[in-house]
């Protein structure tokens, strides 16, 4: 079940936290998997939230990052309008580069939010004791984490994830490059939305490679964007018939799902 | 006393210099837009004995930094040996302070000779690092023959210089039958069939050859990477505290947003010259500083994504360009006045398109380097430019820009279907 924030404010509610869902939450088929994943989670524990639906537009951070900081500041003063008309104080969101803007540069055009990753959020639910891991289907499994940059380098977020992980009671293996020295997928900084430049090799097969080196079968991911790189990678390596790329709230709901 | 008044006129003429270099430097990072970075100074003072005088980010790589911890500490250690040798110099003296200090100056003296063999032997792995070795971030296409000159150079003056010192007091030793000390006594045998005038003159020219060493390095270093001895510690004072992934706000475009939606905003407000970054005046003095107080270590282009995969973007090419653009500009401006313009621009005469276009903002330049300096900072400031000022976007980006514009999602898909994925959820 999932309400969007007009539906609570019609009921009088106002909800916990707003889940921002992002562009590639709401619509990549792949991430809409992961928005789901995360909201059968917050269902399970009974969090009241809500959503924006049609009220909700890109951050602007693909253009800001393009240069066009003009889009950028349309599209951000447009969301602030959304967000303050609805008391809007807590949010979370699936993709880092949503978590970034929207908590590091929306302050300066008047838009002043509690803004967490979801595995932050995750992470909290954890240490609070309101999620609890049982049945644990990925005991003793091997998973690693690409650290997406704009929620490590950016924001220096590197151990919610991982304690994310570890509750999984799975076996954390790290790649070459982590934490501070992280590699990216390739695709931020608006790459995502464009062919690469010359080069002699493709970002996400040079992360790819070291994620396959660790030997984990699981690659855990927290954004939308690396997904797709760490995915598209799997692929080229032809290994997409044992590795699978996660993200943290799909590791978190299947853990869960029997118990 | 003709040395000293010979020893008089090299200080001056060198110290002269210098503080003309200085001025020139100074007026450079001042042909930059000014910035305010003086808020929470304790916490600005804290990252500066970090990182520029602990060398923090420097021991991610402990070999390199252990050896050029060496060098650092010899570079300041060293040289208040200096004081005395300056001293001796001008008022014609010998070893000036021996006397005063009594046991503490042979303790001094090869606590300073320590260092000044352990410069030696770190200038000497640094040399066989760079030339036999071959460490790849220093074969990268920008190291063209002048900065790999100038790190070599540096290298063998600093070996010279600290030979010179040792031989000085090698022979010193020998000319007064003294006890001498530990390291410089390791020397003596090399001296040791020398007539007293011989040694006499010996002492002599390494005790000149030392001290014009000194100055030489000191006016050199303003046209060299070693500026970062000095620059290093504003720079990382001056750093940004905010988290890396936020970008400078352009007041000047919220004001013409706000206008645009009819919100309040400063009618009066005056536009700046242009949006975003042409050339070197529109950046900000603190990246004008970054050029300048760049080590050209290439550790930022070793944690590149974009360049580890072949392409052109190397963020430390960003930084020299940026410094050559401003001492073109800085000269051309001296020469020919103020107003002055050379038809050039950093952006497209010394940085291409390709290159910043290339960058993931991923920010590991940023992190990897030991001094604090921001190369995403300034391919942000030019693509700003390029896409606000030329409109100059590759094809897809303005597919992308279109697409937020009419469907408010960087992907073409109708806004009234950014709910779909509840609708399947909730039936
Ligand atoms: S931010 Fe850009 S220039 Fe810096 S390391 Fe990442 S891709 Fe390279
Ligand atoms: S920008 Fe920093 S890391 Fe890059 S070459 Fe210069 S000093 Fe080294």
């Amino acid at each position: 079940m999932v309400k969007t924030m007009a539906q609570m404010a019609s009921e009088g509610k106002t909800p916990e936290v707003l889940f921002w869902v992002g562009c590639a939450g709401s619509f990549d088929d792949r991430y809409k998997k992961v928005t789901l994943a995360f909201i059968e989670i917050l269902n399970k524990l009974n969090i009241e939230f809500a959503v924006l639906g049609d009220e909700e537009a890109c951050t602007g951070d693909p253009a800001r990052r393009a240069g066009n900081e003009f889009m950028f500041q349309m599209q951000a003063m447009a969301n602030i309008q959304t967000l303050d008309m609805y008391k809007v104080e807590n949010i979370v969101t699936a993709c880092p580069h949503c978590f970034n803007t929207l908590k590091n540069e929306y302050p300066e055009l008047g838009g002043n939010y509690n803004v967490v990753h979801h595995s932050q959020y995750l992470q909290g639910l954890i240490n609070d004791g309101r999620l609890k891991i049982e049945g644990g289907a990925f005991k003793g499994k091997k998973i690693t984490f690409h650290d997406s940059c704009y929620l490590g380098r950016a924001n220096g977020v590197y151990e919610a994830p991982r304690e994310v992980i570890n509750a999984l009671d799975a076996e954390l293996v790290e790649m070459k490059r982590c934490r501070t020295k992280g590699l990216c997928c390739g695709a931020g900084g608006a790459q995502m939305f464009k062919e690469p430049e010359k080069g002699n090799k493709d970002v996400n097969i040079e992360r790819i490679e070291e994620a396959l080196d660790t030997g984990a079968k699981v690659v855990a991911a927290g954004c939308p964007f690396c997904m797709t790189m760490l995915t598209d990678g799997v692929k080229n390596k032809e290994k997409e018939s044992e590795v699978k790329v996660y993200d943290i709230a799909e590791l978190i709901r299947d853990a869960t799902k029997e118990s | 006393m003709a040395q000293q008044i010979a020893f008089l006129l090299v200080f001056v003429v060198a110290n002269v210099f210098a503080i003309r270099s200085a001025k020139r430097i100074w007026d450079d990072i001042h042909l930059g837009q000014p910035i305010d970075r003086t808020d929470q100074p304790a916490e600005r003072f804290k990252r500066m004995l970090l990182i520029a005088f602990g060398q923090k980010k420097m021991f991610k790589r402990p070999i390199p930094a252990l050896l050029h911890l060496f060098v650092y500490l010899g570079f300041f250690i060293v040289n208040i040996e200096l004081l005395e040798i300056v001293l001796d110099g001008l008022f014609g003296t010998h070893r000036m302070f021996q006397d005063s200090l009594g046991g503490l100056y042979p303790a001094l003296i090869n606590f300073f000779e320590f260092f000044a063999v352990a410069v030696l032997v770190s200038c000497v792995i640094f040399l066989i690092r760079r030339n036999v070795v071959k460490v790849p971030r220093f074969e990268k296409p920008e190291m063209t023959s002048w900065p790999k000159l100038d790190a070599n150079l540096i290298l063998v003056f600093e070996i010279a210089l600290m030979f010179f010192l040792l031989s000085m007091n090698a022979t010193d030793t020998l000319l007064h039958n003294s006890e001498g000390f530990f390291f410089s006594n390791m020397l003596t045998p090399l001296y040791a069939g020398m007539s007293p005038e011989a040694l006499h003159i010996a002492e002599r020219v390494f005790w000149w050859s030392h001290i014009i060493g000194v100055f030489f390095f000191a006016n050199y270093v303003f046209y060299s990477k070693h500026l970062h001895i000095f620059l290093a510690f504003p720079n990382t004072y001056f750093s940004n505290l905010n988290p890396m992934g936020k970008m400078v706000n352009m007041d000047a475009v919220t004001n013409e947003v706000k206008l645009a939606m009819g919100m309040q905003g400063d009618s009066n407000m005056v536009p700046p010259e242009r949006f975003g970054a042409k050339d070197i005046t529109d950046l900000t003095r603190k990246q004008l500083l970054d050029a300048y107080a760049c080590t050209e270590c290439g550790r930022c282009t070793d944690n590149c994504p974009a360049n580890m995969t072949g392409k052109k973007l190397s963020p430390r090419k960003i930084m020299m360009d940026t410094r050559d653009r401003m001492e073109d500009l800085g000269k051309a401006k001296r020469e020919n006045g103020k107003d002055h313009h050379d038809g050039k621009f950093l952006m497209g005469d010394y940085i291409s398109e390709e290159e910043i276009n290339a960058c993931t903002t991923c920010n590991a330049c940023v992190e990897a380097c030991p001094v604090n300096i921001d190369p995403l900072s300034i391919i942000l400031d030019l693509r700003r430019y390029k896409i606000m000022e030329e409109s100059k976007a590759p094809a897809e980006w303005n597919m992308m820009f279109q697409n937020i514009e009419t469907s408010f999602s960087p992907w073409k898909f109708p806004p009234s279907d950014r709910g779909k994925w509840m609708n399947d959820m909730n039936s």
